[in-house]
C-alpha cells in the first residue's frame, strides 16, 4: 500500500464509511423487512434479497437497513416484504419477484410512492411495544 | 455484492479466555459449510464490556445480542438465524423485566452509558484500519495537521477540560503546554499503558478493542509539542493488546500514517512499544521513564516533572491509554461539546471495570457525575444473590472505600477524593455484607508492600509494619493501640514517601478505619469478625437441637475432629478444628453454627 496523501485518506474514509453503515441501524430513515422463513427462501426470498442489495447499491441509497425476519404468516404471498420509510405509511408487500423488488427500490424508497399493485396489506400491530 | 448480516464476536481477553477464539473458529468453520461466506461477514471485535455475559456474539443490523455463547452454539447460530432468519431464543438476552426488549440498545446494563473513550469497542474489527478510519479514524489528526496550529490544539485539549485519567487527573491541556513551551533538541510522547490495579481492565480493553485511537492521539499529541518520538510503555502480561497494537502500528505506517512525513506533511512520528515486567511501582511515571530508558523501575522526586525533564532528560508528554483515547473525539466534536459533559471540575466520561458481588460484571463508561447508586443498581444490576451493598473499592491499593452513605454522591475526582477515596485508574470493587473491611484492607496492603520498590523508608518500612498490625487484628491479637499507631505511621507515610505509591499505601486502612471502625472494635476488642471472614476469630458448633446425626459433617472435615453415631448428637473438637467451613457448607439442618 502506498502511503496515502491528504486526498487518498478522505476518499478511503468515505468509502469505508459506506461499508461500515450498512452494518447499524442508526440514522437510518427506513428499514425493509424480508421475510425469510422456510416458506419465504423456498419462494425465492433469498434471490429478492439479492435484488434490494443490489438496486440499492445502484441507486446509491445508504440510509436504508434490510433485515430479514422469520415467517411473516402470510405464506400463500411470499415472498413478502415490510417496508417501514419515516414519512410514509407502513406496508407489507406480497409476492415479491426480483423485479417488484427492484421497483420497491426505485419508487418507494427513491421515489417516495408506494407501488400500489403489489401492497398486501399493513403490518399488524407489534403487541410488545404498545403494551 | 454487500452481506446481508454481520457477527460481531467479542475477541477481548475476558471472551478469549472463556473459548471465544473457538467459538470464532466454529462460526467460520459453519459459515463455511452452510455456504454463506457472500452473505453473512465475521468481525472479530473488541469488548463489548458486558463479561459477566461473555462471550458475546451481536448480529447486525437487527441487533440481536447473544449472551454466553459457546462453540457449540455455532451451528445453531448460522444455520437458523443466519440461513433461515430465525432468532436463536435461547441464546438471546434477557431481562427480568417483562417488556423487555431483546434489543441491545435497548439493555439496561447500556442505557445509562455514554461511550466515548469505548466509541468503537465492539463496534470496529480493531485489527483492520479501514475499519476504524470509516468511523472518522484519523480525522482528528488529519484536522490537526492541516488545519490548526500547535497552540490550537493545545488550547482544545485545555479548554475541554481533559484530566489524566491514570487517576492523580492532572489537566492534559497544561502537560501538552508545559512540554510545548519547553526548548529541547529532542521531545518524547509516552503512554503509559501499565495498568496494575488488582480487578482493573480498563486501558487493555482499549488498546484491544481500539488501539487505533492511542496511536492517533499521540501522534497529535507529537505534532502538538515538537515530538518525533513516542514509547508505549505496556506490561508484558497483556499479550494480546501488544499483539494488536504492533497489528496496528504497521498497518499505520503501510498507510504513511505513522513514520517519515505524515500525509504528505514535514511532520515525522513513530512510536515504539517497551515491555514492563509488570511492576506497579512502574505505573508511576518518574519510575516508568527509568525503566524505558532501562534502568531499575524507581521513582524519582518531582520536581522537575517529565514534562519539562523526562525520558533521558528531555521534556516529556506522558498520558494514560484512557486520556489519549480521548483526544481525537475532543479534536473532531470540539472542546465545547466534550466540557458539556460531566461535572464542574470533571468533564467527559471515565471507564470503571465494575467487579466484585455485583450481577453485571463488566467494563463501563459512563459520564462524570454519575452516582454510584446508578453504577451499582441500574447498570450493574445490583448485588449478587440480592445480599446487602456494604461498600465499593475504587482506586485500587491507592483508593478507599465508598459507603452506603455516599451511594448519591456525583462520582467525580473532586468528590471521591472528599470522601476518602480516589477516583484511581478506574477500578471499582464492590463488596457486600459478607466482606469483612479488615480483610479486604490486608489484601490490598499485602499488594503495596509486595509492589514497593524499596527505595525510601517510609514506604518500605511503613508499610510493612501497617501489615503486620493488621494481620494481628484479622488474627484476634490486635490490642487498642493499633487504631493509633496505624493513624501514625500512615500520616508519616502519606507525608515522607517518595512517590504516589507510598503516598497513597494507607488510604485503603485510613479509609476503612474512618467508615469501619466499630469493625476493627469487634475484631480487637471482642475477637469477633462480624462477616465472619477472619478464620482465626470463627467457632464452628454443632447445635443438639438441630442434629439429626447424618454424618455429612464429620465424612466431610479434612481433619476428622467431628465426632459421633449414626443418629445421635455430633461434637466438634475445637484444638483439632482448621475452621475450613466444610461442615457448615454440608449440613443440611442447619445444625453447624458459625459464631
Amino acid at each position: 500500500m502506498a502511503k496515502l496523501t491528504l486526498d487518498d485518506l478522505r476518499k478511503l474514509r468515505d468509502e469505508k464509511k459506506k461499508t461500515l453503515s450498512r452494518r447499524s441501524a442508526e440514522g437510518k430513515r427506513a428499514e425493509v423487512v424480508i421475510g425469510m422463513g422456510t416458506c419465504g427462501i423456498a419462494a425465492g426470498a433469498k434471490a429478492v434479497f439479492d435484488a434490494f442489495l443490489d438496486e440499492m447499491s445502484k441507486a446509491g441509497i445508504e440510509d436504508v437497513t434490510i433485515k430479514q425476519t422469520g415467517c411473516m404468516g402470510l405464506c400463500f404471498s411470499e415472498p413478502t416484504v415490510e417496508v417501514l420509510c419515516d414519512d410514509m405509511p407502513h406496508v407489507v408487500y406480497g409476492n415479491v419477484d426480483d423485479k417488484t423488488a427492484r421497483r420497491i427500490v426505485r419508487e418507494h424508497l427513491a421515489g417516495k410512492a408506494l407501488v400500489s399493485d403489489h401492497i398486501f396489506d399493513k403490518p399488524s400491530t407489534d403487541i410488545i411495544k404498545h403494551r | 455484492m454487500a452481506y446481508k448480516n454481520y457477527i460481531l464476536v467479542c475477541a477481548g481477553t475476558a471472551c478469549e479466555s472463556n473459548k471465544g477464539k473457538a467459538l470464532y473458529e466454529a462460526l467460520q468453520k459453519e459459515i463455511a459449510a452452510a455456504g454463506v461466506e457472500a452473505e453473512a461477514q465475521l468481525v472479530k471485535t473488541g469488548c463489548f464490556g458486558f463479561c459477566e455475559q461473555g462471550p458475546i456474539v451481536k448480529i447486525l443490523p437487527d441487533e440481536s445480542f447473544y449472551v454466553k455463547v459457546g462453540p457449540k452454539d455455532a451451528h445453531e447460530i448460522i444455520a437458523e438465524h443466519i440461513v433461515k432468519g430465525r432468532k436463536v431464543e435461547r441464546l438471546l438476552y434477557k431481562e427480568d423485566k417483562p417488556e423487555s426488549d431483546p434489543r441491545s440498545s435497548d439493555i439496561s446494563f447500556y442505557r445509562k452509558q455514554l461511550r466515548i473513550v469505548l466509541r468503537n469497542c465492539a463496534v470496529i474489527n480493531p485489527e483492520i484500519i479501514d475499519e476504524y478510519i470509516a468511523r472518522d479514524g484519523y480525522a482528528a489528526l488529519e484536522k490537526a495537521l492541516f488545519e490548526m496550529t500547535p497552540d490550537e490544539v493545545v488550547k482544545e485539549v485545555t479548554d475541554s477540560g481533559l484530566r489524566g485519567r491514570g487517576g492523580a487527573g492532572f489537566p492534559t491541556g497544561r502537560k501538552w503546554q508545559f512540554t510545548k513551551n519547553t526548548p529541547a533538541d529532542q521531545k518524547y510522547i509516552v503512554c503509559n499503558a501499565d495498568e496494575g490495579d488488582p480487578g482493573a481492565y480498563m486501558d487493555r480493553s482499549v488498546l484491544e478493542g481500539d488501539p487505533h485511537s492511542v496511536l492517533e492521539a499521540m501522534t497529535i499529541a507529537g505534532y502538538t509539542v515538537g515530538a518525533n518520538c513516542g514509547f508505549i510503555y505496556i506490561r508484558a502480561e497483556y499479550p494480546l493488546a501488544i499483539e494488536r497494537l504492533n497489528t496496528a502500528m504497521a498497518q499505520a505506517r503501510d498507510y504513511g500514517l505513522l513514520g517519515d512525513k505524515i500525509l504528505g506533511t514535514d511532520f515525522s512520528f513513530d512510536i515504539e512499544i517497551r515491555l514492563g515486567a509488570g511492576a506497579f511501582v512502574c505505573g508511576e511515571e518518574t519510575a516508568l521513564l527509568a525503566s524505558i530508558e532501562g534502568n531499575r523501575g524507581m521513582p524519582v522526586p518531582r520536581p522537575p516533572f517529565p514534562a519539562v525533564k523526562g525520558l533521558w532528560g528531555k521534556p516529556t508528554v506522558i498520558n494514560n491509554v484512557e486520556t489519549y483515547a480521548n483526544i481525537p473525539v475532543i479534536l473532531l466534536k470540539g472542546s465545547k461539546w466534550f466540557s458539556s459533559i460531566g461535572t464542574e471540575t470533571s468533564k467527559g466520561t471515565k471507564v470503571f471495570a465494575l467487579t466484585g458481588k455485583i450481577n453485571n460484571s463488566g467494563l463501563i463508561e459512563v459520564p462524570m457525575g454519575t452516582t454510584l447508586r446508578d453504577i451499582i443498581y441500574d447498570i450493574g444490576g445490583g448485588i449478587a444473590g440480592g445480599k446487602e451493598f456494604k461498600a465499593a473499592q475504587t482506586g485500587g491499593p491507592s483508593g478507599g472505600c465508598i459507603t452506603a452513605a455516599f451511594l448519591d454522591t456525583p462520582i467525580d475526582y473532586e468528590s471521591l477524593q472528599s470522601i476518602g477515596s480516589m477516583m484511581g485508574s478506574g477500578g471499582m470493587i464492590v463488596m457486600d455484607e459478607d466482606d469483612c473491611m479488615i480483610d479486604v484492607t490486608k489484601f490490598y496492603l499485602e499488594f503495596t508492600v509486595d509492589e514497593s520498590c524499596g527505595k525510601c523508608a517510609p514506604c518500605r518500612i511503613g508499610g510493612r509494619t501497617c501489615y503486620n498490625i493488621l494481620d494481628r487484628i484479622s488474627k484476634g491479637q490486635g490490642v487498642p493501640e493499633d487504631l493509633q499507631k496505624l493513624k501514625d505511621i500512615g500520616h508519616a507515610m502519606r507525608k515522607a514517601s517518595l512517590c504516589g505509591l507510598g503516598q497513597t499505601a494507607p488510604n485503603p486502612f485510613m479509609s476503612t478505619m474512618k467508615y469501619f471502625e466499630e469493625e476493627y472494635r469487634a475484631h480487637i476488642e471482642d475477637k469477633k469478625c462480624p462477616a465472619g471472614k477472619c478464620k482465626q476469630m470463627l467457632t464452628y458448633t454443632i447445635d443438639p437441637e438441630k442434629c439429626v446425626g447424618c454424618t455429612a459433617c464429620a465424612r466431610r472435615c479434612p481433619v476428622s475432629c467431628i465426632s459421633g453415631e449414626v443418629k445421635k448428637l455430633h461434637v466438634i473438637d475445637q484444638s483439632k478444628c482448621i475452621k475450613c467451613g466444610q461442615c457448615y457448607a454440608a449440613c443440611k439442618f442447619d445444625a453447624v453454627k458459625k459464631v
